[in-house]
């Protein structure tokens, strides 16, 4: 193994590791906690939970956010529910089962010890949550209710109606704001972080941009924390809010931090289908909706042709004419397969012509009949904000008319490298959530991105960040004149002036959809070596057009939210053509990263654990072509298998 | 479908601020009026803003900034105030989950920002919420520190109290209650808070002085007082309801007897 690339993994039996682990790094004593500084960037379920946690203990800590409030992170959109091995229902979960369906889910593409820590952690996040108030879904004794989610055949799902995020993202604000209110933690708001400022070969502070008045500020900290999220939005449609953005994580990698299977891009079967090309985001139906929804398309093509030109509804299809392909292939799961799954099956279906919408891209999504068994009050209570949502945007009713939905980009697996202790490759910066590539491995399963949030910020990170701080408790407060911040500071003023310099004719969003795009095109749902070489050509070319042509009005010294989109494109670009590189490398399917060359006869993905049982990490080098970097995977206790969800 | 757009034009929160007319065309009806917005922007920037504005003198005033995020109706960003009605004409939806279907063909549409003494325009429709926050760091939490929380299920909640909780937490944080009322009252966002905790069995402990503390707070920020007007009710894009104000006053009012 490379030297940078350590793990860190202790050795030992699995459900002992973190124990052992946790007794052998070192802690630093209140008093000396006191003279530390740790900068948080995203108030997410990962940054606002470690922000407070880390307030609790003692740190002074600094959290900054994009928008006007730390409630607004889009942690607050999750809307289904969150995992814990807490076997209330009595139906043999436990945290090794936990442990088995996540990495099997990520088909065996994430590291063992990380996701059984993660098992490991999870009930106790459940009741962490209860005890902040938030007011999960109950039974009439009083008991916490579950639904299942896919990839498991347990109920192990905690939820708060379909607004799950919400809740856990207000308890852990909750949190935020009574450590604020203490001054352990102070919050900067519409603040965007442009730059790490790395000294000594360690992380040592930020530059943000203060987004009310355009200023250009310098913070100091003896460590850093990206709880920025993903990047889904380098799709430009996605399910992600409209502001978030891979570009603290991007400053990172462009300043020595390691970037870890760029590639792996979830995809999300169950979304409101594109409309038209005026359309500025996808909004996502949740994964919950598969409990009781029954996915299907017709079985005979007239009926299709018949849709597509309104001559009739899909509820005048009999029973016998259609065709439920996800039960139909997957007898075992059905409806609840894992996202990757059900959304190729969708595709392959919309590709083979049976596509219920006039674009041909959508499926429905249908609960007759869990209506007809249940009632109308039933499915009410369970799903009844969601069906108001659908209703909303669509003006279709999903009582009396199926749901169309097809799949979108949702989540990034991939994010900044971190060892078992969330480090990055570059000292003192940690990557915590969705951020980070460390436990979905090819693929997420449904309500484990809050169980992972909510793990690194509140039980994991509040741990490991003292094995480093511990070194420092000697060090003074960081200078914010040291010439590393100078220079950081102007490399951010010129590119700003750049953008500005440039008043060419194209707007910022031009060159967004262009790369949306492209990318949706050759490094989306199914991907091949032509196409991607391909993407990385067009993107090339649409990044010089961009620096070239793009019109950026206004100036920085005021609130201006086409410079905002501007800094964040100009990353995403550079993201994007990382993805598809790192797509290019991987020459096997696994997970949500599916190679057309690479598949079974029904369609089905195939690994190739002999050559691609690795993490791809990449090395950015600057204008070269960045260098890759394999962290081996070693299975010591489950036996890599072909992912099966048919019987 | 085509509009013409009265929209509020304040380049800073010391500038007198100006509405502005403009004009968009061939809007799709399934288009969401944040979309709307974004397709009036693309033509400010590329049209250097003067084909489309039709008030003279008010050239050059660049793209129109509003707040949004999540356009899914749960970040409680976007706050406009759209015909006079915060979040716009239609019931229990956020301005993001509006769509140009409920306008007629060749509309005018007035669009401003939340108007209140608690939330300063920084620019044009944006406004400075920050004191919500503030509101909440006064007491809108359980003091429970991470680590050593109970087994989740030892605490017995009716479900009814816990769907009431809920009813009430599914506040978000929007403003729209404070923009509509004439008093500039921040009741129900502080009543949502305070009785979504005040259901709980993990709340009760600190319920009296949580009450006093919000309130104190809230009318500390210049936020006006309640005078029962329900507006904030028929305008809460959660549904939430004054049942929660009578709750809040309820707690406030123990709180205080007990001093």
């Amino acid at each position: 193994m490379e030297e940078k690339l350590i793990s860190k993994v202790p050795e030992g039996p699995l459900a002992e590791k973190w124990t052992k682990h946790k007794a052998a790094i070192k802690v630093v004593s209140p008093a000396n906690k006191r003279k530390l500084d740790i900068i948080v960037i995203g108030t997410g379920l990962g940054g606002a939970s470690a922000a407070a946690s880390l307030g609790e203990l003692g740190y002074n800590v600094k959290i900054f956010c994009i928008s006007d409030s730390p409630r607004r992170a889009h942690s607050i959109a999750a809307q289904g529910g969150i995992n814990a091995a807490k076997n209330y229902q009595n139906d043999n979960d436990s945290v090794y089962r936990l442990f088995y369906d996540t990495i099997k889910g990520g088909d065996y593409r994430s590291r063992e010890a990380n996701v059984y820590r993660l098992a490991e952690v999870s009930n106790l996040i459940i009741d962490q949550c209860v005890a902040q108030g938030v007011p999960f879904a109950r039974d009439y004794g009083g008991l916490l209710d579950n639904r299942s989610f896919g990839g498991a055949q347990v109920s192990r799902t905690f939820y708060a109606r379909g607004q799950t995020g919400q809740q856990l993202l207000l308890g852990a604000y909750a949190s935020l704001n009574r450590q604020i209110a203490k001054g352990s933690v102070k919050s900067y708001p519409r603040h965007e972080m442009l730059d790490l400022v790395v000294i000594d070969g360690e992380a040592r502070g930020i530059i943000a941009r203060n987004l009310e008045t355009g200023a250009i500020e310098r913070f100091g900290a003896h460590a850093v924390v990206i709880a920025s999220g993903g990047y889904g939005n380098v799709y430009f449609l996605s399910t992600n809010a409209m502001n978030s953005n891979g570009s603290a994580a991007w400053q990172c990698y462009k300043k020595g931090a390691f970037f870890a299977n760029p590639c792996f891009a979830q995809i999300h079967p169950t979304c409101i289908p594109v409309h038209g090309d005026q359309q500025s985001k996808l909004t996502l139906m949740s994964e919950s909706l598969r409990n009781d929804g029954r996915i299907w398309v017709p079985k005979k093509m007239e009926d299709v042709k018949k849709l597509r030109a309104k001559q009739i509804k899909a509820s005048q299809i009999p029973e016998e004419d259609r065709d439920y392909y996800l039960e139909r292939r997957y007898p075992a799961f059905g409806n609840l397969v894992p996202r990757d799954v059900a959304s190729r099956a969708a595709k392959e279906r919309c590709d083979a012509g049976y596509g219920v919408n006039e674009t041909g891209l959508a499926v429905f999504l249908d609960f007759s009949t869990a209506i007809k068994r249940l009632g109308k009050d039933v499915i009410t209570a369970r799903y009844g904000n969601l069906f108001q949502m659908y209703e909303k945007i669509t003006a279709v009713n999903p009582y009396e008319e199926p749901m169309m939905i097809y799949p979108a980009i949702h989540y990034t697996m991939g994010g900044i490298w971190v060892d078992y202790n969330l480090q990055t490759t570059i000292p003192g910066l940690y990557a915590i959530g969705e951020a980070n590539f460390s436990d979905h491995g090819g693929n997420r399963l449904g309500a484990s991105a809050l169980m992972q949030g909510l793990a690194d910020g509140y039980f994991i990170l509040p741990y490991t960040i003292g094995d480093y701080l511990s070194s420092k408790i000697q060090a003074p407060k960081v200078d914010t004149s040291h010439p590393a911040f100078e220079q950081a500071e102007k490399e951010i003023k010129d590119r700003i002036n750049k953008l500005f310099g440039i008043k060419g004719k194209e707007t910022v969003d031009f060159y967004h959809k262009k790369l949306g795009h492209i990318m949706w095109e050759y490094v989306g749902m199914a991907r091949n070596k032509a196409g991607l070489e391909k993407a990385i050509v067009e993107i090339q070319k649409l990044r010089k057009e961009f620096w070239s042509d793009v019109y950026v009005p206004g100036e920085n010294g005021e609130f201006n939210q086409e410079l905002e989109k501007a800094l964040r494109l100009a990353d995403f670009m550079e993201i994007g053509e990382l993805m598809a590189r790192d797509a290019l490398n991987r020459e096997e399917s696994c997970g949500g990263h599916f190679r057309e060359e690479m598949q079974t006869e029904e369609g089905e993905t195939k690994r190739d654990d002999e050559n691609f049982m690795y993490v791809s990490v990449w090395e950015y080098k600057g204008e070269q072509a960045p260098v890759l970097h394999k962290e081996d995977l070693k299975f010591e206790f489950v036996k890599p298998s072909t992912r099966n969800y048919k019987d | 479908m085509n509009f013409t757009l009265k929209v509020w034009r304040q380049k800073n929160a010391k500038d007198k601020g100006h509405f502005e007319t403009y004009k968009v065309e061939n809007i799709s009806p399934d288009t969401s009026f944040l979309e709307m917005m974004d397709i009036l922007n693309e033509q400010l920037i590329r049209e250097g803003n003067s084909p489309v504005a039709l008030n003279k003198g008010c050239h050059g005033s660049g793209p129109v900034a509003f707040d949004h995020d999540c356009r899914e109706g749960i970040c409680g960003m976007c706050s406009l105030y759209i015909n006079g009605h915060p979040h716009g004409p239609d019931s229990e939806i956020t301005t993001c989950q509006l769509h140009m279907r409920k306008f007629k063909d060749g509309e005018t549409i007035t669009i401003e920002p939340w108007r209140s003494a608690g939330f300063p325009v920084i620019k044009d429709l944006v406004v400075n919420r920050g004191a919500f926050d503030q509101i909440l760091q006064a007491g809108g939490f359980v003091s429970v520190n991470t680590g050593g929380a109970q087994d989740a299920n030892a605490i017995l909640i009716p479900k009814k109290n816990a769907d009431e909780s809920m009813d009430a937490a599914s506040c978000v944080g929007c403003g729209a209650c404070v923009a509509t009322c004439k008093n500039g009252s921040a009741m129900l966002f502080v009543a949502a808070r305070v009785s979504s905790l005040a259901l709980l069995p993990q709340g009760k402990v600190e319920a009296a002085r949580r009450a006093k503390s919000m309130v104190a707070k809230m009318d500390e920020l210049g936020f006006g007082a309640c005078t029962n007007t329900q507006a904030c009710q028929m305008e809460c894009p959660k549904g939430i309801t004054v049942s929660h104000i009578a709750r809040l006053n309820r707690e406030f009012l123990c709180a205080k007897l007990k001093d």
